[in-house]
């Protein structure tokens, strides 16, 4: 802790950095040969932070400012990109709506599956590494071109889903070309990969020492008790934890609505994720600059999301005795 | 929440054997709920499997689940189905990028969180903090400039964009789990080396970075699981039918409702697609279990 708040003046480059400290002239030769080092470890990363992160940022900021095409150079217009997104594109207000409606469902309901799973499989039960493995193979494949086409004709007219349903007597429908079930099937294979974090609870929950339960059992505990009195005060933390990351990335999500909809964000929009409206704005119609506003306000919107999220965390996330 | 009484160890074991017998068939409830769930979740894929391996025209048939007439020839068009390309092509490509995607994030990233776990140095938490902060970052606000940048130099439809990031530690998330593993080692290990005369280069490479191997392993097998299914960068990147990928490949090719293509072909080269992720994770699920359990999560 103490680095941050060192006399030196902040050169990223330490070999410049020269200083007479009259006493203990061997010691801040070593630290001085330390630093030279860890800043040799750390080059690449640098390099990259600064031009693949850092610049483009700024490059991007300066961009959503601008009318830029590619073709020509970016012409200065100051807000006009913001104002006519939030005022004169009906598309962009929908694809906030979708997007909000698919983080909203995607993130309690894999939290939720993927805790009831971990806390079944961590009751001692045989066989956990299989069932682990098993449950963790969705996640692995969920994010692949091959399953977005495979859920396409499975949730399609003549898919799986309306096999199944007509053994109970259900006439199907086309899931996926229905404006009203095209948002929930994208959002069942995002639940569909809850195996990521199941792993997670699961490391978590074997934390948890078997003599609290034994305790709170003898006690009289029923399993209802023991999951909300014990597990679910302890598990809180990673239930946090979690849920930033599905937040995250759900914002983020791109992939299966993009081959779901064949790019388009059909039917009727109702598929048209924030990311895809931005891919759809920068590479197919080339307007760069307005899609770089687009990215700004994702942004914001995430930092807001999550920024809420750890504000919200100290009423319900305990850690531990205080 | 931990209450300091003690408990009379003969009602603790009555306790015991009636929990255990209860518990027997709790149990026996338990995996038929738990097995009945997985066949629901991987009723899609058994399907494809089927439907792979069946004549074209008996896909969407009410031909039952199993195939009655069992044939390879979905593969074989699929893997065909470009012209005078065929998917291995695309599956070099995949991998190619794979290789250096993984060396690329196990060299920089590993350096780098050397210097952070193990090295004192100036502004050490301003970076570390800038570090932690690149991780939650959308890739949106830096891709657009990026691929400008990217035009202009010529690296479109080369695989340099995709790979050359990797090797200035772009995927920070790496770092910090590595810098998760090399912090929890006793700074006794490298004290000895310094005896000895031994450069920090030495202590990196010869000390710390073969301790870190589950670290490194978990590293290498997200780093090709993500590589190899990341659509949005191959995508943008990737346009010209040499330089395909995969999923490009998947997508462009044999998405039914687009071109011309078949749903056996579809269904054959969708788990030809799959088949190395699966493969690599199961080949590595020992070493990766071993990393999650001493990284603390994935």
């Amino acid at each position: 802790m103490t680095t941050l708040a060192s006399d030196d003046a902040p050169t990223p480059r330490p070999a410049a950095v020269e200083r007479t400290i009259p006493t203990d002239r061997r010691g801040s030769a070593l630290k001085r040969a330390e630093n030279r080092a860890a800043y040799l470890f750390l080059t690449p990363w640098l390099i990259g932070t600064i031009g693949i992160t850092a610049l483009p940022m700024l490059a991007s900021l300066y961009l959503s400012f601008t009318d830029y095409r590619v073709l020509s150079p970016p012409t200065w217009i100051g807000f006009d990109n913001f104002i006519k997104l939030f005022t004169g594109d009906r598309r962009f207000i929908k694809a906030i709506w979708v997007t909000l409606t698919y983080v909203g469902w995607s993130v309690p309901l894999v939290l939720t599956f993927s805790l009831i799973i971990a806390v079944a499989l961590n009751r001692g039960l045989k066989g956990l590494a299989i069932y682990r493995s098993l449950f963790y193979v969705p996640s692995l494949i969920g994010a692949s071109v091959g399953i977005g086409l495979l859920w396409k004709e499975v949730f399609g007219e003549r898919g799986v889903i309306n096999d199944i349903l007509a053994l109970f007597g259900i006439a199907g429908r086309g899931w996926i070309n229905n404006p009203t079930f095209a948002l929930p099937s994208i959002i069942a294979l995002n639940v569909w990969t809850f195996g990521a974090s199941m792993v997670i609870f699961l490391a978590a929950l074997r934390q948890i020492p078997e003599s609290y339960y034994e305790a709170a059992s003898i006690d009289g505990a029923n399993g209802w008790q023991r999951f909300r009195r014990i597990t679910l005060p302890l598990i809180t933390p990673v239930v946090f934890f979690n849920a930033v990351l599905q937040l995250i990335g759900s914002f983020q999500s791109f992939t299966q609505a993009f081959v779901v909809s064949g790019g388009r964000g059909g039917p009727v929009d109702s598929t048209l994720l924030y990311s895809l409206y931005l891919y759809q704005q920068a590479f197919q119609q080339l307007n760069m600059g307005y899609a770089s506003a687009m990215a700004w306000i994702l942004l914001i919107a995430i930092g807001v999301a999550t920024a809420i999220l750890f504000w919200s965390s100290r009423f319900w996330v305990f850690y531990g005795d205080r | 929440m931990a209450t300091a009484r003690t408990y009379d160890p003969e009602a603790l074991r009555a306790h015991r054997r009636r929990r255990d017998n209860s518990r027997r068939l709790r149990h026996f409830i338990l995996h038929l709920i738990l097995i009945g769930l997985l066949c629901v979740m991987l009723y899609p894929v058994i399907w494809m499997v089927f439907s792979s391996l069946r004549p074209e025209a008996e896909i969407f048939g009410d031909m039952g689940f199993i195939p009655t007439h069992w044939t390879l020839e979905n593969y074989v068009r699929g893997w065909t189905l470009f012209g005078n390309k065929t998917f291995g092509l695309f599956f070099i490509n995949s991998l190619v990028i794979c290789i250096f995607a993984i060396l690329g994030n196990l060299i920089a990233c590993s350096m780098a969180a050397y210097a952070f776990a193990r090295l004192n140095f100036k502004l050490k938490w301003f970076w570390f903090a800038i570090m932690l902060g690149t991780i939650m970052l959308p890739i949106h606000v830096q891709l657009i400039p990026q691929y400008i940048f990217f035009l202009q130099i010529g690296w479109v439809n080369t695989i340099l964009p995709l790979v050359v990031p990797k090797f200035l530690a772009h995927d920070a998330f790496f770092i910090f789990l590595m810098v998760q593993f090399m912090r929890s080692l006793p700074p006794e290990l490298e004290q000895a080396a310094v005896v000895d005369g031994a450069s920090y280069w030495q202590r990196y490479w010869r000390i710390i970075l073969p301790l870190t191997t589950p670290a490194l392993v978990t590293t290498a097998v997200f780093t090709f699981i993500n590589t190899y299914n990341d659509f949005f960068g191959q995508l943008i990147y990737l346009t010209d039918i040499d330089r395909m990928t995969v999923p490009v490949a998947l997508r462009t090719f044999l998405d039914p409702s687009g071109g011309q293509s078949s749903f056996g072909g579809l269904f054959a080269m969708v788990l030809v697609s799959i088949g190395p992720v699966l493969g690599f994770f199961l080949a590595s699920q020992r070493l990766l279990t071993k990393g999650i359990a001493t990284t603390g999560f994935k």
